[in-house]
């Protein structure tokens, strides 16, 4: 029904000594054009791995797209050949990884770096590629772009670099973005600056963002809607609202629990024991072995995504004890 | 105060800039211009500020790793920079860092062993199969298995090692543990539990803490006074309390606003300063933070506030504080 970018039955695996291990497990997960999607989850969740396949840029081996497709205007991402892939990246989906330091070359000013995009993807000259690039460069909101145009990274503060990440994320106009963690290392009034752009570039040029975290407050202040990633799969999802104001999931609770809250509550509670092992080879719930709430049926079956209300999935148990999925009431933990 | 285990009077320190043909002096970068402050037994002090401002080189001048300028740190009642390198060396027992990066921080090379241990040979006598079990006693306290000692960091996650580098830290059972951003390199989830660790060490140890942070709600959590820096100068000290209710500087009112919460939606719900921290090379005239003071009037170019002392140890450095900002001029 006119979906723009609509994941499905994605499985991806990893080979390595000690067996195959499964990292993703993405039932559905639909994005419409122009929202901003949020996925969150703790570090080893699969969320960097789930931006790493939609790009198809997981090296292969040790990684295996199993099985699953990835609908992106109509077209599966996972059946193009390398060459068609190519034309895609860059164009019509764009990513901003995580460390800016390391994501730019230190040896070429930023507005080589700009350019050289430009000079690849597009026919230009080199004069009309140095005025998009300058444009890029006010369009992420740095002044003095000409100045900036002529320093090496090294020259600039983080959030600067991450500016600059940007602005050669989407000059070759891409329509698709996807941000990993953008924020991360970065000052909190930084912080802000950047994702004011992100979301300004996304009112302005229509993009739609699937914006990576692991902190449920940067999702809340950017996106619409949200899934939460854990051990590769979603177990909770839903518009921000419903999402945050009414977890269900257990999983999600202690996500939320975990931030340090500005003013009141002092305490968290955080189970504080280590990550055990991770239960992604067992049949049941994959956050049995640190779920708080679990019961017998939790181990053994794998709880199916059930709605609550409106658009709000979740995938436990317990949050249908009360009676069938669709309308179960919410038991109190 | 009897019990005061840190006092901070007037410190500087200006780092050069050379050039020239020989080499002189041709600025200086003041990353630390006048800091005073005091620090009880047990008592956490919250560092807040951007990067920049000077954390970093007052924690390190602090721990007697740079020379300041001028001014004093008296440590347990002993000048610390004034006193001969033996009786340095036992004073640095009492003080230990945890660092911002425990990817960085951990020698990839090292067992756990070797690198608790370290500090443990340093400072005393003690056979090998002492040494284990020492740092056994420690893994197990920062909450990690015992078999860890015979482990390399690289077999542990963010949060894992950075157990382990405070376990290093705890390692000469010190009095003052400066912690630099100990959480901002690892997720949400472990630092939540490295958070609850250390506020439980520092219950049954009885440590002290200086906490640097840029992330004004991990301060909160864990904080009873709160520094706020900008520019190498201290621009608001206080309760914690104090300081988060009745926060009195536009600059600590801004870092606050930065912050998302759970509690607001959308993006218009967080503010930004506009740019960045000047360069203190040549710090602006008059209230440093002038330039990006959403309430500056001509008063601030041209005078420097002094610290206004708003009641039980609250002060702020602001021309406007107890005054509307329209009157003020």
């Amino acid at each position: 029904m006119g979906e723009y970018f609509k994941i499905k039955d994605l499985r991806v695996g990893f080979k390595t000594f000690e067996g195959h291990k499964n990292v993703l497990d993405i039932d559905t997960m639909v994005l419409n054009k122009g929202e901003t999607f949020g996925i969150v989850g703790e570090s080893g969740a699969g969320k960097t791995v789930l931006a790493l396949t939609i790009l198809r840029l997981l090296s292969s081996p040790p990684a295996v797209i199993e099985s699953g497709s990835i609908l992106f205007n109509g077209e599966d991402l996972l059946q193009k050949p390398e060459s068609e892939m190519r034309k895609i990246r860059g164009r019509h989906i764009s990513m901003i990884f995580q460390d800016p330091m390391s994501t730019l070359n230190p040896v070429f000013t930023v507005g080589e770096q700009i350019i050289r995009v430009f000079r690849n993807n597009k026919r230009i000259s080199r004069k009309e590629a140095e005025k998009e690039a300058l444009g890029m460069i006010e369009m992420v909101k740095l002044p003095d772009a000409k100045n900036i145009m002529g320093k090496y990274p090294h020259e600039l503060s983080g959030g600067q670099r991450q500016r600059i990440v940007i602005a050669i994320a989407l000059s070759c106009g891409a329509e698709f973005l996807i941000a990993d963690e953008p924020t991360r290392n970065l000052d909190v009034t930084i912080q802000a600056g950047i994702l004011k752009l992100i979301a300004e570039l996304q009112r302005e040029l229509g993009v739609t963002v699937l914006f990576i975290a692991n902190n449920l407050g940067l999702v809340s202040a950017i996106c619409k809607r949200v899934a939460i990633l854990n051990a590769g799969r979603i177990v909770e999802t839903g518009s921000v609202r419903e999402v945050l104001k009414d977890p269900r999931h257990p999983y999600t609770l202690t996500l939320l629990n975990a931030i340090p809250r500005n003013k009141g509550e002092r305490v968290n509670r955080v189970n504080t024991t280590i990550k055990e092992e991770r239960d992604r080879d067992l049949r049941g719930c994959r956050y049995y072995s640190r779920c708080v709430e679990k019961r017998e049926v939790c181990r053994d079956s794998e709880p199916v995504p059930g709605l609550i209300l409106g658009t709000h999935w979740v995938a436990c148990h317990r949050a249908f004890e009360g009676g069938e999925p669709g309308g179960g009431q919410h038991t109190e933990g | 105060m009897a019990d005061s285990i840190l006092k901070v009077k007037d410190l500087k320190k200006y780092f050069p800039v050379r050039g020239g043909f020989f080499s002189k002096p041709v600025a200086w970068v003041k990353a630390v211009d006048g800091v005073t402050f005091e620090m009880e037994q047990g008592e956490v002090l919250g560092l807040v500020g951007e990067s920049g401002c000077g954390k970093t080189t007052l924690v390190n001048v602090l721990l007697n790793l740079e020379e300041p300028t001028s001014g004093e740190v008296y440590f347990d009642g002993l000048d610390l920079f004034d006193m001969d390198k033996k009786s340095l060396r036992k004073i640095r027992k009492n003080l230990q860092i945890v660092f911002q990066d425990p990817f960085w921080s951990l020698n990839p090379r090292l067992l756990v062993r070797d690198i608790v241990g370290e500090p443990i040979k340093v400072h005393a006598n003690c056979s090998r199969e002492q040494l284990v079990k020492k740092v056994g006693d420690l893994l197990e306290m920062v909450g990690l298995p015992r078999s860890g000692v015979f482990k390399y960091p690289h077999e542990f996650s963010g949060g894992e090692r950075q157990r382990i580098a405070i376990a290093r830290a705890l390692a000469l059972s010190p009095k003052l543990v400066v912690l630099d951003e100990p959480t901002s390199s690892i997720d949400v989830l472990s630092q939540a539990q490295i958070l609850e660790l250390l506020k439980n060490l520092k219950q049954s140890l009885g440590l002290t803490y200086i906490l640097i942070s840029h992330d004004l709600s991990v301060v909160n959590y864990m904080a009873d006074r709160i520094a706020v820096m900008y520019l190498g100068k201290m621009v608001e000290y206080g309760p914690a309390d104090d300081v988060f209710d009745r926060t009195a500087h536009p600059y600590t009112k801004a870092l606050f606003a930065a912050i998302p919460t759970l509690d607001t939606e959308g993006i218009d719900s967080i503010a930004t300063i506009e740019g960045s921290v000047p360069s203190a090379i040549n710090p602006p005239s008059g209230c440093r933070f002038h330039t990006r003071c959403p309430m500056a009037k001509e008063i601030c170019r041209q005078r420097e506030p002094v610290m206004v002392d708003l009641g039980g140890g609250h002060r702020a450095a602001c021309h406007f504080i107890g005054k509307d900002a329209k009157g003020a001029c």
